[in-house]
């Protein structure tokens, strides 16, 4: 399966993908140290993030959750690649600083975690394992 | 979005990785919020200055930018401090200390229009303390989108901010009206107005009617209280703020806010005397008239609280206040007025068991961190306190 999004940050990245079919907050629902999803609202908590190819539909929380992003990155805890359905403030701010490949406009509701996916962010695009 | 030549060589790296990153921030807003173009801004304010909220993460970023040599590029101040136990201040100051290599003038106050920072109409700014946002845009008619802390950091880096939002003409008219049957004079009427449209409303642009402020202090409540229990980032009133004559453009819904509604607010945070260990004014932070205000209570009432009082304000008006004489009149009586600094960005989970305060914002933010609440005026909480 290939979906087309669009960029917010470039780089490429594969990995298995981690999907949240809620809104995510970094700022207290996810921790820094270890890429653990803290969040109760979320529907991935306990699971980690790291090393993963994330997607979610879009972030919320307080502005400061960038830094969170970044700090996952410096303690080697960051995904390799965010995908959003629809990109904010946070999230994009986080993945830039953080130099993560970022990529929005994907329907995350046809993601499932598990699944191996290569994501091209400086075409936008992303290829999905069947 | 379109860059200039310049533009594009500052993304490119030309000047250094500090701007770099800057300009990614923005043109990366700028193509999400579907701007034409960069505009200049003519001041930066600042959020994400408390440790609480920053961070080591917060932290760690912002030594990582200084030492990539971040300056910013216009006139920048900031949001209030936190407080705390000694090893959050060394932290808090390290914070400070990175601010200012940026050359950030470190003045922490989410009134930055009462000295530092005091914008005119119609000027472009990039502020991101939700308060001042809304008493910029509303009170004053300056323009400026709720900024988060790194996307004002970054256009106080550039000198530019990605043109959307409530910089563009057509995003300010109202999107609502709101006609107030309710009788709202005290300024805690204002601020629990506010409080019930930010929960009602949303990020809708208000346009209100019916309401006669005597100060800009009363629209400075009841905007912050919108602000926090909403996302509301401009409103207008009816014969009042500056931009009202043009602000309703099309057929609009008109809701109303009855008695009961406003009365219902000021319901939920009636939490008894016995249940406050403090209060709470000077959120956003106090005016030198209301400094005066609670000054001259004081002295009416005549006898020590046995609550203490502690007033937040910008370093400005509390240096007018020492030299006035208000400074001492209100540690007479138990009271303190502390600079720079804010208890709602500070970790005061445990220090107190309830406050009692004439703020919105700060009755929906400690109601938050699980504290008793008594919302009141400035008046009743001094006359009625232990």
């Amino acid at each position: 399966m290939k979906l087309k999004g669009r960029k917010i940050f470039g780089g490429k990245a594969e990995g298995e993908l981690i999907v949240s079919q809620k809104p995510l907050s970094f700022l207290g629902g996810v921790d820094p140290e270890t890429g653990i999803v803290t969040d109760a609202e979320s529907d991935i908590r306990g699971q980690s993030i790291a090393g993963k190819v994330l997607a979610f539909p879009r972030g919320k929380g307080s502005t400061v959750g960038s830094y969170v992003i970044y700090a996952l990155k410096k303690n080697g805890k960051a995904p390799k690649a965010i995908i959003v359905g629809e990109a904010e403030t946070i999230v994009a701010t986080g993945a830039i600083i953080a130099g993560i490949p970022m990529v929005d406009g994907i329907d995350v509701s046809k993601l499932k975690s598990g699944a191996r996916a290569r994501v091209d962010a400086e075409k936008g695009e992303v290829e999905v394992e069947e | 979005m379109y860059l200039t030549k310049e533009e594009e060589l500052v993304l490119a790296g030309e000047y250094g990785y500090a701007l770099q990153k800057a300009m990614e921030i923005l043109v990366a807003l700028g193509d999400i919020y579907g701007a034409d173009r960069l505009i200049p801004i003519k001041s930066a304010q600042i959020a994400g200055v408390s440790y609480k909220n920053l961070g080591e993460a917060g932290l760690e970023f912002l030594r990582d930018f200084v030492n990539a040599g971040a300056r910013v590029s216009v006139y920048t101040t900031l949001n209030p401090a936190g407080i705390g136990d000694e090893e959050f201040m060394e932290k808090q100051r390290e914070v400070l200390e990175l601010y200012r290599k940026m050359k950030v003038e470190v003045t922490s106050t989410c009134t930055p229009y009462y000295g530092a920072n005091l914008p005119k109409f119609g000027d472009n700014l990039a502020w991101s303390e939700s308060s001042a946002v809304i008493f910029a845009n509303s009170v004053i008619g300056a323009r400026t989108n709720r900024e988060g802390g790194p996307s004002s950091l970054a256009a106080a880096i550039v000198g530019k901010t990605p043109n959307y939002g409530l910089h563009l003409e057509e995003n300010r008219k109202a999107t609502v009206i709101v006609d107030v049957q309710a009788k709202v004079k005290t300024s805690v009427d204002y601020a629990a107005l506010g409080y019930h449209l930010g929960r009602a409303l949303g990020n809708d642009v208000p346009y209100l009617r019916g309401i006669k402020p005597k100060n800009a202090e009363f629209l400075k409540g009841m905007g912050a209280a919108m602000a926090a229990s909403g996302s509301i980032a401009l409103y207008h009133v009816d014969g009042e703020t500056p931009e009202h004559k043009d602000a309703i453009a099309d057929k609009l819904e008109t809701i109303t806010v009855e008695e009961g509604e406003v009365k219902a607010v000021r319901e939920q945070f009636r939490d008894d005397w016995s249940d406050i260990d403090m209060i709470l004014i000077g959120c956003p932070h106090a005016s030198l008239q209301e400094v005066k205000e609670i000054a001259e209570l004081l002295a009416m009432r005549g006898r020590p609280l046995k609550v203490p009082l502690f007033i937040t304000a910008s370093r400005a008006v509390k240096a007018l206040a020492d030299a006035l004489g208000y400074t001492e009149v209100i540690e007479r009586y138990n009271g303190r007025i502390m600079a720079d600094s804010c208890f709602v960005v500070s970790p005061v989970k445990g220090w107190y068991r309830g406050i009692a305060t004439n703020s919105g914002k700060s009755a929906f933010y400690f109601r938050s961190f699980g504290f008793n609440v008594r919302l009141d005026d400035a008046e009743n909480l001094i006359k009625e306190a232990p």
